[in-house]
């Protein structure tokens, strides 16, 4: 008898420590239907998915597969349902060849049946249309033939629900749109597909229905015929929640960097930053906003000197303003910037992995950028002595002494000495990455309230954030990144959290405007 | 849903009191020496304090036993102290073995070149040089392909100890003295041209000197000065070190020149203040010994001093006891190997703790 729910999760609640992951989520799945799975990072899609494909298992609420409730201990449970999952980083073994790759973890003897196994593999790329060599070896393959291969395996596996994590995230307009035919040939063919992503065209393009989820929750599920964009959106980020930030207005505003087609590779040679054109003014904070990794680590590290720009790149500082002497900053590399006496501050994003040294004490992690200064052979550590005792009594650092490791302290004072630490420098240009993520709401409004300051002092200000209300009502200015370009540039005061969340997920296709 | 609990947990201690460390090293090494006198008893019935007894005798039981030991220790430390910088800069240098034989040949080539020609003290300052120069190159090879291609460390200095090794066979055969012997003898035997000259009339006092002065050289040298700090952010985090504006390759290369020119020198004191001959045994494996002194020593080249002689002694030690008391040269191994078992083990104590099922069961009932 035909059910017409492949999957029903109901109430499904996941807690990790004291994060709620998931908070009484539902989520149905009909027969032979694309269903999106909407949300911002962080808002329990793959936890979600997780839990289906048995790799989590709930710490409360029920899944029904086909109608009948189950308990998915193992993904080997997941299999024998008939639930496949395809993760965002592949699970494939590198020497192996597909065939192989596709035999590993299944019953069967000793000796691979190759011969048959291929048949079957063509059999399955015949009926979706999917091209698969099944003696090619993976680290031949590129992304797209890995993640075929990976769709291969769960459909070779009896798989008649299909889950892909952020499947698009790694393809080029191309290769998506060859997935997205193969997609629909799996529809067509009776199977039920889950796509976890939050880009909104693809949402639209391909699937008959979507659920979204926020921080946790569940907020709702709509027929994609009947919705659009304006509205995914306003589910996605929800209604904007007031945190009194103290925002100055600004005063003697004037250019400070001027980046120009700023385009940057990672070694692979995928371009992670297209094009970028930008000013960033003193006496300013400019926001940073974009769904994660999307040009947002590349940007700061390439103004810092630790990213190579492709040639043809420019940023330009201007310590006087507009009319004044102006320096290249690219190419100089972080030595050569402080050399010339540009001080320039960065907060990166890791911490402990790069603005900090874990293992050494407060004294030691003060002198990281200013120990080279005079001619002498021998460090000198009583003034970094008396900096870290004037930050930890500032900012109230919680910690046994300035002799303490860096890596004891928990994540809130590991911040302050940081920013403590960049503060201090008197910089010029502030950039910081994500710089109140895992911190408390004091913390947080202190690093608010230290940013604020030195906008006030005249200091260029870049925030990178993900918190949208945050980024509405801390920055003057607030630049959208989506996909590694530039996708507007709006006014922190006017601009409302559907339009940053728009550009977030919505390339524009005349990109002229947002580089004035 | 239910997850079988592991019996035991390993759980990483977020630190502890020096003085607790040290009780747990200590409480190591009395337990070390009761199994071996569990062993010796059991094995050979013999009376364990007699064993130790000789032991102590074996390594300090005459000035001349007291001051080989001291010779002895100061090469191994000396090693050591060269690894502490290229360790403390995570680059895993196990090719000591092959800079101190090159450092040991050049200084022998120094010697029998130079015998006649130069006076002592020149000749003294020319193998320096030389043993100094080749074991820094012996150490810039393996660095410059790691700064340049990012090739395996610890692979390459591996291999480069092969090299040195052929190396030193061709030059005994090349200064083999008598011809036929195989060996090149003692280096300027009836001239004493080139060797270290007695100070204070001790033959080997000039050895602990220099070695004492490196040591405190190369503490102060990790410990105060622009370079040292560099070599602690590198080995911590490259990151860090790039966002810093520190020059990672640079600190790499200049770091293995002085790692392996320290190296180098062992062998100008092995070679001119030592044993004033070359052969492969030279180096005789303290190469790789000195790893076990300067990771125990946790880099700290003070504690280096009694790692270094701590092994000697146990070395010393396992000799006297085989020939004392007729015991095969493997019982005495057995003992030292015992003896650092527990001392090596003590460090996983005192950077992990156990907790025991019941235990954690507890806690969560608690919480």
């Amino acid at each position: 008898m035909a059910e017409e729910f492949a999957v029903r999760m109901v109430n499904i609640t996941k807690t990790f420590g004291h994060v709620v992951a998931n908070d009484k989520v539902y989520l149905e799945l009909r027969r032979g239907e694309i269903l999106s799975l909407l949300g911002e990072n962080g808002s329990g899609k793959t936890t979600l998915m997780n839990m289906l494909s048995g790799i989590y298992f709930p710490d409360e609420g029920q899944i029904y597969i086909n109608g009948r409730e189950v308990t998915i201990a193992s993904p080997h449970d997941a299999y024998a349902l008939g639930i496949g999952m395809v993760h965002q980083h592949f699970k494939l073994v590198d020497v192996l060849t597909a065939a192989e790759n596709i035999a590993l973890g299944l019953p069967g003897g000793v000796v691979v049946d190759r011969k048959g196994i291929a048949e079957k593999v063509r059999q399955i790329c015949d009926r979706y249309g999917f091209s698969v060599d099944p003696d090619k070896k993976i680290y031949d393959m590129s992304v797209s033939e890995k993640q075929t291969l990976e769709i291969v395996k769960t459909l070779y596996r009896g798989a008649e629900i299909l889950i892909l994590d952020e499947p698009t995230a790694v393809l080029t307009p191309q290769e998506t749109k060859k997935l997205f035919d193969v997609m629909r040939n799996m529809r067509a063919d009776g199977k039920s597909i889950i796509i976890i992503t939050h880009k909104l065209a693809e949402v639209l393009e391909i699937s008959d229905r979507v659920t979204v989820l926020r921080k946790g929750e569940y907020i709702g599920d709509m027929d994609t015929a009947k919705a659009d964009a304006r509205a995914l959106t306003d589910m996605m980020v929800g209604r904007t929640v007031t945190l009194n930030i103290q925002r100055d207005e600004p005063v003697n505003v004037q250019r400070r960097l001027e980046i120009r087609n700023l385009t940057v590779k990672d070694s692979d040679g995928v371009t992670r930053l297209d094009d970028i054109n930008l000013d960033v003014y003193a006496g300013e904070i400019l926001g940073v906003a974009g769904i994660s990794g999307c040009g947002q680590k590349e940007l700061l590290e390439a103004i810092a000197g630790l990213q190579t720009a492709v040639s043809g790149s420019s940023v330009k500082y201007r310590p006087t303003g507009p009319d004044g002497p102006a320096e290249e900053l690219l190419g100089l590399g972080p030595r050569a910037v402080s050399d010339r006496g540009i001080r320039l501050a960065f907060v990166p994003e890791d911490r402990l992995g790069m603005g900090l040294v874990a293992n050494m004490d407060l004294v030691d992690n003060m002198m990281l950028k200013e120990y080279r200064s005079g001619k002498s052979p021998i460090v000198e550590r009583r003034h970094p002595s008396e900096m870290a005792r004037e930050i930890v009594r500032e900012l109230e650092v919680v910690t046994p002494g300035i002799d303490t490791p860096v890596r004891k302290l928990s994540g809130g004072n590991v911040q302050k000495i940081l920013v403590g630490r960049e503060i201090a420098m008197n910089p010029t240009v502030l950039m910081s990455a994500y710089a109140v993520r895992g911190l408390d709401i004091n913390t947080s409004y202190t690093i608010y309230r230290l940013l604020g300051e030195q906008k006030k002092a005249g200091v260029a200000v870049i925030y990178v954030g993900e918190d949208l209300d945050v980024l509405l009502q801390l920055c003057d200015r607030i630049a959208v990144l989506c996909g590694g370009r530039l996708n507007g540039v709006l006014d922190g005061r006017t601009a409302t959290k559907e339009e940053v969340g728009y550009l977030m997920t919505t390339l524009q296709a005349d990109r002229k405007e947002a580089s004035a | 849903m239910t997850k079988h609990e592991p019996l035991i947990h390993i759980v990483k201690r977020d630190g502890m009191a020096w003085w607790r460390a040290w009780a747990i090293r200590l409480i190591s090494a009395v337990m070390a020496l009761l199994v071996c006198a569990l062993f010796i008893y059991g094995l050979t019935k013999l009376n364990p304090i007699k064993v130790y007894g000789a032991m102590w005798e074996g390594a300090f039981g005459s000035p001349r036993r007291a001051w080989i030991t001291a010779r002895d220790t100061a090469i191994l430390l000396c090693i050591g102290v060269g690894l502490a910088p290229a360790f403390m800069m995570r680059f895993w240098n196990v090719g000591a073995e092959g800079q101190v034989l090159m450092g040991g040949c050049a200084t022998a080539a120094v010697l029998i070149y130079g015998g006649a020609a130069l006076p002592t003290w020149a000749l003294l300052c020319a193998g320096a040089l030389a043993s100094l120069a080749a074991g820094a190159l012996w150490g810039l090879i393996p660095a410059l392909f790691k700064a340049r291609w990012n090739t395996n460390e610890t692979l390459f200095t591996l291999m480069m100890n092969y090299i040195a090794i052929q190396i030193t066979c061709f030059l005994v055969a090349t200064w083999e003295n008598p011809k036929g012997s195989n060996s090149v003898g003692i280096i300027n035997q009836k001239t004493q041209a080139g060797w270290f000259p007695a100070l204070f009339g001790q033959q080997y006092m000039m050895n602990v000197i220099l070695v004492l002065a490196l040591t405190v050289g190369v503490f102060l040298y990790l410990r105060y000065t622009k370079q040292g700090y560099e070599i602690s952010v590198v080995g911590e985090s490259e990151n860090t070190a790039r966002y810093a504006g520190i020059n990672v390759r640079r600190v790499l290369v200049r770091t293995m020149a002085i790692s392996g020119a320290i190296c180098g020198l062992s062998g100008f004191v092995a070679v001119a203040g030592s044993s004033h001959t070359i052969s492969t045994s030279t180096a005789g494996g303290r190469g790789f010994t000195a790893i076990i002194v300067a990771w125990m020593a946790k880099f700290n080249t003070f504690v280096m001093v009694l790692i270094a002689l701590l092994l000697v002694f146990l070395e010393k030690g396992a000799v006297q006891i085989a020939s004392q008391f007729h015991l095969n040269d493997y019982a005495s191994d057995v003992v030292t190997g015992i003896i650092l078992f527990f001392l090596l083990g003590s460090e996983f104590f005192i950077q992990y703790s156990l907790r025991f099922r019941s235990h954690t069961h507890a806690k969560e009932a608690e919480a």
